[in-house]
């Protein structure tokens, strides 16, 4: 299978020729041809002017009645008694799609001795319906009973989009609800529309952030997706009123072949690099490990977490829980201050969707400067603890 | 044992860039490489079959050039290799790759482990490996960092979480994915480089694997690409100049206007 050209459209203007990264489009004088090394990957429908180009289809596999399939759900992520940040912030992105749509808004919360106020912290943030799932089996998670238990609330209550947080727990069991359900899953989306015909349009970052794809699921229900920590905002609907629904469910739903034997949480706050609203990274130009007292300083006056390079860590300067970047965590505070590291893409990547970036660093031709919001061309260390006494002197420290 | 590892070719992302005067994808200098990730989840069978009887196959879908990867990853020590390749492939999704992997294992019959990487750098979706699982209905764990074997059933992995460590026995056969902390992948050797040039790989199809051509590629694809595009530039770069103290001061307001929590 290969992309259609409709010759009637086509000008023969080569445009497509070069934009596709596979060297499949050639013109044969003025007729364009595309080869068997087509990959489907769209780049040259995007760039067609003329509309002459297109993708073939997506099967559309058994008859699904998507008729049947209304409301938009939130997977709700119940952690050590309280809901992860990103279940709201899911809340309000999903009301306002709700509302687009003219359809309700349900919350999910799978869990153990299920606090009530959850329930209505939820709906606060406005969910229309809470759906509590409580049992001794969803004490722990597991990718098993997580996913067995939404797959089958979802199969009775057929939902038309459900929503969770590309968090590790949402990455790890979604893909495993998707599969029960048989549906398509879009991950770590950074950006949710309706489209006119009421298609859930995801988009998300690919190649390390370098190409953004919207992704369609045209004819299975759910239509599911992952969402990023951070990226969509979280706000209150005053006066919104919902109601909670206990569901049960058979005790086939809780079995699960994983046994868990330990969950050690890590008690090194200053390490929990994807909950903080504040980062401050370094790197090798830090030149030795006590020099990080440095970003300590800075991350303590912010009252955000301490980051790493991936040089930082392979020097044993900071433990492999902070390190940012591709084979780290990824990371997108409100607040990111890279400090003498140079901005390799392998950190880069794992920090871009950073709401605004302060870049700290003596060489100008540092590749981090390219995404600084705010860039600061000076030797680190004259520079930080110049800042230091600045916030120092206006929080009335010194 | 039997151990399965997938891998996938990908380009080197970090020479994948859109031109910003024609927004293209920049094409020149970008060559294919074994994704990073996978080559730990290699390392993770080989560190199992230097303690264990063990056998690992590897096997990876794609155009018939990723035979180089397969080639690749046996000149560090693994034993055989199968290329998923046909035309029909073309424009899968993740669940039509997991189709299509579950049956060459399904095919493959005795496999006690699947190891995968935790995502691929191109697409970074992490979701091969779970929804593979589930269609060869057993259990899997992601995000692993270190494998054990308790005894001949099981395994015990930690993975690594958000919040921390969860350590879990799981019975075989099980899939997992991993991530750095397994170990760092070893070179390749001069015996397996020579192994694995003289390799004959095997090339499965949909005929091979007993798929029709509407369960894969795009037809049996759920979700479409409807478009690509590049990434907004950010246009609000700003570089502070001055002395150390002024430009601490500069940077300070620009902070505080963009009320920056802590300050």
């Amino acid at each position: 299978m290969k992309a259609i050209v409709d010759h009637q459209k086509c000008t023969a203007c080569g445009v497509c020729v070069d934009v596709c990264p596979f060297e499949a489009i050639t013109l044969q004088e003025t007729i364009l041809e595309i080869s068997d090394e087509c990959t489907l990957c769209g780049m040259c429908v995007d760039t067609c002017e003329f509309g002459a180009l297109s993708m073939p289809e997506v099967g559309s596999g058994p008859d699904v009645d998507l008729s049947a399939h209304r409301g938009i759900w939130v997977f709700a992520e119940w952690r050590e008694g309280t809901v992860h940040k990103v279940s709201h912030e899911l809340i309000s992105a999903g009301r306002k799609l709700a509302d687009k749509k003219g359809t309700d808004l349900s919350a999910v919360l799978l869990g153990h001795n299920l606090d009530p106020d959850l329930f209505q912290e939820l709906i606060a943030h406005g969910a229309d319906v809470v759906y509590a799932v409580d049992h001794p089996e969803l004490a722990h998670f597991r990718d098993e009973t997580y996913s067995q238990a939404l797959a089958e609330l979802a199969r009775r209550k057929k939902p038309e989009i459900l929503l969770a947080g590309a968090t590790s727990m949402g990455r790890s069991f979604v893909p495993r609800v998707a599969a029960l359900l048989r549906t398509g899953l879009t991950a770590d989306c950074t950006e949710l529309d309706m489209s006119d015909e009421g298609l859930l349009l995801q988009t998300r970052p690919a190649f390390g952030g370098n190409v953004m794809a919207t992704i369609v699921c045209p004819h299975r229900r759910p239509q599911m997706a992952t969402v990023r920590p951070k990226v969509m905002k979280t706000e209150k609907v005053p006066g919104h009123e919902g109601r909670v629904e206990t569901v049960d469910l058979p005790e086939s739903t809780f079995q699960s072949r994983v046994e868990v034997l330990e969950v050690l949480l890590e008690t090194d706050q200053t390490a929990k690099l994807t909950e903080a609203d504040v980062i401050v990274s370094g790197g090798r130009g830090l030149r030795k490990g006590e020099n990080f007292t440095l970003i300590e300083e800075v991350a303590k006056l912010f009252k955000g977490a301490v980051g790493a390079s991936r040089g930082a860590v392979e020097e044993g300067w900071m433990p492999p829980s902070h390190q940012v970047g591709q084979t780290g965590r990824t990371v997108a505070p409100n607040l990111y201050v890279a400090v003498g590291l140079a901005g390799a893409i392998q950190h880069v990547v794992g920090m871009q969707g950073s709401k605004i970036i302060v870049a700290v660093n003596k060489d100008p031709q540092a590749p981090i400067f390219d995404i600084a919001t705010y860039g600061v061309v000076a030797d680190l260390f004259e520079f930080v603890p110049a800042l230091v006494k600045k916030i120092k002197q206006e929080q009335g420290l010194a | 044992m039997h151990i399965v590892v997938c891998i996938k070719q990908v380009p080197d992302t970090k020479n994948v860039r859109i031109d910003p005067d024609t927004h293209t994808l920049v094409r020149q200098g970008v060559e294919s490489i074994v994704n990073p990730f996978d080559l730990f989840a290699v390392e993770a069978a080989l560190k199992l079959k230097d303690v264990n009887e063990a056998k690992i196959t590897v096997i990876t879908m794609g155009p018939p050039q990723a035979s180089e990867a397969l080639r690749d990853v046996m000149s560090r020590g693994v034993d055989e290799a199968i290329l998923l390749s046909d035309r029909a492939f073309a424009g899968s999704d993740t669940w039509a790759t997991s189709t299509t992997l579950a049956a060459a294992v399904r095919k493959m019959g005795d496999v006690d482990l699947i190891l995968c990487g935790k995502q691929a750098i191109d697409g970074d979706t992490a979701q091969v490996g779970p929804e593979m699982a589930t269609l060869l209905d057993i259990p899997y764990a992601t995000f692993v960092k270190a494998i054990d074997i308790p005894d001949t059933n099981h395994l015990k992995v930690s993975r690594q979480t958000d919040e921390g460590t969860e350590v879990w026995k799981i019975p075989k056969p099980c899939l997992l994915t991993v991530i750095k902390e397994v170990g760092e992948p070893r070179l390749p050797s001069l015996r397996h480089k020579m192994r694995a040039k003289k390799a004959q790989i095997p090339s499965w199809g949909i005929a091979e694997l007993g798929l029709e051509p509407e369960e894969v590629g795009l037809s049996g694809s759920f979700t479409q690409v409807v478009r690509v595009f590049s990434p907004p530039v950010r246009d609000d770069r700003v570089i502070i100049e001055g002395t150390v103290a002024e430009q601490a001061e500069q940077l300070y307001n620009l902070l505080k206007e963009a009320k920056v929590p802590g300050i």
